[in-house]
């Protein structure tokens, strides 16, 4: 089984660590050839608007939303996340446009209002550390989103399906449990694919 | 928020230095005002560094270089939605205290800048925005990540759009670590003596075999190859100054720089987008620089 982690820019060597901790084998993806052979997908934190151009500039976009239309398990952090969302307040555009959530950017503020907490995801861990940084949120989810973790009214952690969305940085911390319940999702979906 | 969740702090080194991991691979660009912010942003820049002049006008001007002028740094916050950056004084930490307050996402404390206080750097960890300092070598990074540096660059040689300085200290701060961390422990205590570090963090450096905070490469990077050349050095990415907007085509420039730094071990890709650049900023040689103007002796 063999995940990669999109390789544009961000916290890609530590999802790679992650991964393998996780009991997958990992690799980087920077170009449209790198994703042939994989089982899964990991969309890393780093700055959205950044990745997303890089995408498009590398022909890398259309060869994800095929991965992920294709039932293959896709993995977004952060700007990952809002890669993953079909709706992005203030604009028209989304990018991947896979999951049916909408998303509001730096949703919690500047970079002085980044933050972490321990939280409970909903199947995955309880008393989990997660770090914020200019972080996202959920502000909608549709009928086939299902709700993992959320602060109060915030929703930081959705599942679709095969696509798994959080909009901290679980690569920023030694806790492999989010990693280890993709890697069992990707596990899962070779056995039984979803689509 | 208002509703706390459990756990709930802001201003931790984790949340401080996992803002600079969120900058890996990517290009962090000098600019002065919003449309050319805007064009960092289209090229692809994981952030901005908002400044009053670039470094190679500062070094023209001559006089006292200050923290920017607010209005400067709030045009280019409001007109891009990736991080932005400020310089301080070195040693002025109300320049800091001001940029914190207007919510500046990274602060440089700089020798770009002429140094407000030649004895002592900012106590960093007493803020909650993090900070980016310059570096010579491994000591030099190591006192400034005690004081609550969040993320290193090497100081190069600013504004001269010649990489050689840039080349000299990521090389130094690389070999030292590598002998750091084959030394055996009961050596630390005395190579921190030497090298003037916390032993503490020396330790760290001796374990992990790296910095322990990102460490990007900055202060004389001109082009795309300059930029390649850096990522094989070993840094974690790029700070371009006056080589983006000094350069004849800007917006190609800042693209190329951006891509090259993502792809930098494809030399065919760097062939072919370095084509029809245009000129790049005009250089300086380091030795027709009186030891006086040279920014990166500034730092204690």
């Amino acid at each position: 089984m063999k995940i990669g982690v999109l390789a544009l820019q961000g916290a890609v060597r530590e999802h790679v660590k992650m991964l393998e901790m996780a009991g997958a084998e990992a690799s980087p993806v920077k170009r449209p050839e790198d994703l042939e052979e994989l089982d899964g997908l990991v969309m890393p934190g780093g700055e959205s608007t950044t990745i997303s151009k890089l995408m498009h500039q590398y022909d890398l976009m259309e060869p994800v939303r095929q991965m992920g239309r294709s039932g293959k398990p896709l993995f977004g952090t952060c700007a990952g996340l809002i890669l993953l969302a079909r709706r992005i307040e203030g604009t028209e555009d989304s990018h991947l446009g896979l999951m049916d959530i909408t998303v509001r950017r730096n949703a919690f503020g500047r970079q002085r209002e980044s933050f972490e907490a321990r939280m409970d995801i909903s199947g995955v861990a309880d008393d989990y550390e997660a770090v914020f940084i200019r972080a996202p949120y959920i502000t909608e989810t549709g009928p086939e989103v299902e709700v993992l973790s959320s602060l109060g009214d915030r929703i930081v952690v959705v599942r679709q399906k095969h696509l798994l969305g959080a909009a901290f940085h679980p690569e920023l911390t030694e806790d492999i449990r989010l990693h280890s319940h993709f890697v069992k999702m990707v596990r899962d979906s070779r056995a039984t694919p979803v689509i | 928020m208002t509703d706390k969740p459990h756990g709930f702090a802001t201003g931790t080194d984790r949340v401080k230095r996992g803002m600079a991991e969120m900058q890996k691979g990517g290009v962090i660009m000098d600019v002065v005002n919003a449309e050319q912010a805007k064009i960092a942003e289209e090229a692809g820049a994981v952030a901005v560094m908002a400044l009053e002049r670039v470094p190679a006008d500062i070094r023209a001007a001559g006089g006292v270089a200050r923290m920017a002028d607010p209005r400067i740094i709030e045009e280019v916050m409001n007109a891009v939605t990736i991080p932005v950056m400020a310089k301080a004084r070195i040693g002025h930490f109300v320049e800091a205290r001001l940029l914190e307050a207007m919510g500046v996402d990274y602060i440089d404390e700089s020798e770009v800048l002429t140094p407000a206080d030649d004895k002592y750097h900012i106590d960093k960890s007493r803020f909650t925005v993090p900070f980016v300092c310059g570096a010579r070598n491994l000591g030099e990074a190591l006192r400034r990540i005690g004081e609550g540096a969040s993320m290193i660059r090497t100081k190069g040689e600013p504004g001269t759009g010649n990489v050689v300085e840039a080349v000299k200290h990521m090389r130094e701060m690389m070999s030292q670590i590598r002998k750091v961390q084959n030394m055996s422990r009961d050596e630390l205590m005395a190579e921190a003596k030497n090298l003037g570090a916390p032993y503490e963090l020396l330790l760290e450096v001796h374990e992990k075999g790296r910095l322990p905070v990102v460490n990007f490469a900055a202060g004389g990077v001109a082009t795309p190859a300059d930029a390649a050349l850096m990522m094989h050095l070993g840094c974690d990415g790029v700070f371009v100054g006056s080589g983006i907007f000094k350069s004849e085509n800007p917006a190609k420039y800042a693209r190329a720089i951006v891509e090259a730094t993502t792809h930098y071990e494809d030399f065919g890709r760097i062939v072919e987008l370095s084509k029809n650049l245009g000129t790049a900023m005009p250089g300086i040689e380091i030795s027709t620089l009186e030891p006086a103007n040279r920014m990166q002796e500034r730092g204690w």
